[in-house]
């Protein structure tokens, strides 16, 4: 198989098969969880917090001062990744122009080698995220080998998108098809990883700020 | 009630629903829960971890209610929780947890630890791993009504007490009025002059009120250990007593985990709401306060702190009212570092205290206490819950501290401006 070839696969029947297996992984999961239902609440709720579970989703975010001031390297990291990631995932040109051939709609971008740069820190912090892993206490503790896939799975999309860029490693239209594969491969994986919190998430806060909103304890 | 492994493991079947699944299944194993909990933060032993603690409720769930655990489970990869596990997992469940609910509020992706950790008692109890003391508590309140094994002769003996203290008749058992006081097994026994400070704050009110011999006490070591049945019965007594006498609103003691079993769990262990309210004791006052029947002269000038007592507080909403009371009459109230939502727990919340395994890892983890009352220089630390007193004081003991304490409906009512009466 050529390198055209291989990236002509990758685009086609391999992207429709990862996606076919991402939705289909990530409405499974769903199912696991909302089929397992909840008890209503019969203790009368403190008025005013009827929308504490969607506040919470977005609240959350923001690192609470007092807890902020132990683990910030966490949240550094942390926020400097995610927000990496998506820069990188959403403004870049090539990846909206993919978008608008899927979803029939764009939006601007930004220039090529701001996030070039900006994927590059993103890299910096997921490497500085496995280091901290292996060397803090709690962290290390809690390690297993679901966190090790997880980090690989989402390093490789944006170590390989980085070479293709800038042609280094492989031939440019061999490092693209990989970097294609490294995509779906995360798409497959990514429900039944812990990295399925990308949509468990929402849930888990709303629940979270829900019963919290119940019993009208304010954040 | 014979305990089993079987019972315990289909407990945590019965215990799993859509809130545990998602927690589970968000978990990013980031460690922040950590730093949230002073079991860790004050031994730096990672085992203390929030969710560690839940590991076997966690392994059962990705078995059983998860695609790729079960499959996993078919091909033999995972190995099955056993009795031993749980055994080892009782000081994880009961010893180093006190359900102060920190972690529930760090977790970044939301995960309500505290809810599971109480969920998982359900079947740590079931399996028969619950401490000692915690079980002798139960017992107590099976056999003679009580945790702590207090006889209606006694609470009798503290109410006359207090009439004599205060000069004001408390009635007991009388149909019709608005409010029935009922007390912590602590205050009962420790603290008495609670009941004393109501007296005096009702006179001055105007309140009609009783307290009830059928049901005296809130406290609910049913909850703590995770026993529903018990749990149920427990609340029953005072929805019993409540609804025979007809009054419109319960007033839930100062003790955090007695509000919560009432207030919140309460209605869910029975199956119904209730046909009165439940109100927290501090509600109450600040909302006699906000009405001008709640009348203080003077302002002590000692630097006052407050704990904060996490039931009440982080999850019971009971936030502005204290130091709304306190400052009316204190001038030099000083908040904790940390202090409101984000308070750090005595150390003996959640049925900690009753359990004498669990003693010398209390005393470790006061040091986070001590550090927050020591940063605030004040002589005189407020609280409002006999439990949390109770640890306190022990703690200040041990560690040779002379801060003094007093509860704050006490302290209200030394206060209290006598010749205004309603
Ligand atoms: S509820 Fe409190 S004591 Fe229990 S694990 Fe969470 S932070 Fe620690
Ligand atoms: S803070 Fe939340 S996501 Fe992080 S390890 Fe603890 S439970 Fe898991």
């Amino acid at each position: 198989m050529s390198d055209m070839e291989l990236l002509l696969w990758a685009r086609g029947p391999g992207l429709q098969g990862a996606v076919a297996v991402f939705v289909a992984g990530m409405a499974l999961r769903l199912i696991e969880i909302y089929s397992l239902g909840r008890k209503r609440d019969l203790s009368p709720a403190r008025p005013g917090n009827g929308g504490a579970g969607w506040a919470t989703i977005i609240t959350r975010s923001i690192p609470h001062k007092e807890l902020l001031r132990t683990t910030y390297l966490t949240y550094i990291l942390g926020y400097t990744f995610h927000i990496g990631l998506f820069v990188t995932l959403l403004l870049f040109a090539p990846h909206i122009q993919l978008f608008r051939g899927v979803l029939g709609f764009g939006w601007p971008s930004l220039p090529s080698p701001v996030v070039d740069a900006v994927a590059l820190v993103s890299i910096a912090a997921l490497f500085g995220m496995l280091a901290y892993r292996l060397y803090h206490p709690v962290k290390r503790f809690l390690t297993t080998f679901g966190d090790h896939a997880a980090w690989l799975l989402t390093m490789l999309p944006l170590l390989t998108g980085y070479l293709a860029f800038h042609h280094l490693l492989l031939p440019y239209t061999l490092m693209l098809a990989v970097h294609i594969l490294s995509v779906e491969l995360l798409l497959v994986f990514m429900p039944f990883t812990k990295l399925v919190h990308v949509a468990t998430i929402f849930i888990s806060r709303w629940y979270n700020g829900d019963m919290l909103g119940h019993k009208g304890a304010r954040l | 009630m014979s305990a089993s492994f079987e019972r315990g493991v289909n407990s945590f079947r019965e215990v799993m629903d859509a809130p545990i699944a998602s927690f589970f299944s968000s978990c990013v194993h980031c460690g922040l829960c950590a730093d949230a909990c002073l079991f860790y933060t004050e031994t730096g032993d990672p085992k203390y971890t929030p969710i560690y603690k839940l590991e076997p409720l966690k392994r059962l769930w990705r078995q059983e209610y998860t695609l790729l655990g079960k499959l996993a489970s078919l091909a033999g990869l995972s190995k099955p929780i056993t009795d031993a596990e749980l055994a080892e997992w009782s000081e994880l469940v009961y010893d180093s947890c006190t359900l102060c609910g920190r972690c529930t509020v760090a977790c970044p992706v939301g995960n309500d630890i505290t809810y599971m950790v109480r969920k998982m008692r359900e079947g740590m109890a079931a399996a028969g791993h619950a401490p000692e003391g915690v079980i002798e508590a139960t017992r107590k309140t099976i056999e003679q009504g009580s945790p702590m094994g207090i006889q209606l002769k006694a609470f009798l003996a503290q109410v006359k007490g207090q009439e004599e203290e205060t000069g004001i008749e408390i009635p007991l058992d009388k149909a019709g009025v608005d409010y029935l006081v009922i007390m912590s097994s602590m205050e009962i026994l420790g603290y008495p002059e609670y009941l004393g400070s109501l007296a005096r704050i009702f006179k001055q009110a105007g309140l009609t009120w009783t307290v009830s011999s059928e049901a005296f006490e809130a406290t609910n070591s049913g909850i703590q250990i995770g026993v529903s049945d018990i749990a149920r019965e427990i609340v029953l007594r005072v929805v019993n007593a409540a609804e025979k006498l007809g009054v419109k609103y319960v007033i839930s003691p100062e003790c955090g985990h007695a509000f919560t079993a009432l207030r919140w769990e309460g209605p869910n262990l029975i199956g119904r709401p209730y046909k009165f309210e439940v109100v927290h004791v501090l509600e109450l006052l600040d909302q006699l306060r906000r009405a001008g029947k709640l009348k203080t002269v003077g302002k002590t000038d000692e630097p006052l702190t407050l704990h904060d007592p996490c039931q009440i507080v982080r999850r019971g909403g009971v936030v502005a009212e204290p130091r709304n009371l306190i400052r009316m009459v204190a001038s030099d109230f000083r908040e904790m570092e940390d202090s409101g939502m984000y308070n750090w727990c005595c150390g003996g919340g959640g049925g900690v205290s009753a359990n004498h395994r669990a003693e010398e890892l209390r005393f470790t983890v006061f040091k986070r206490k001590k550090r927050q009352i020591e940063g605030t220089g004040a002589v005189t630390m407020v609280t409002a819950c006999a439990n949390c007193r109770n640890v306190l004081e022990e703690g200040l003991e041990r560690y040779h501290m002379d801060t003094k304490m007093i509860g704050l409906t006490e302290l209200v009512a030394e206060h209290l401006k006598e010749d205004e009466q309603a």
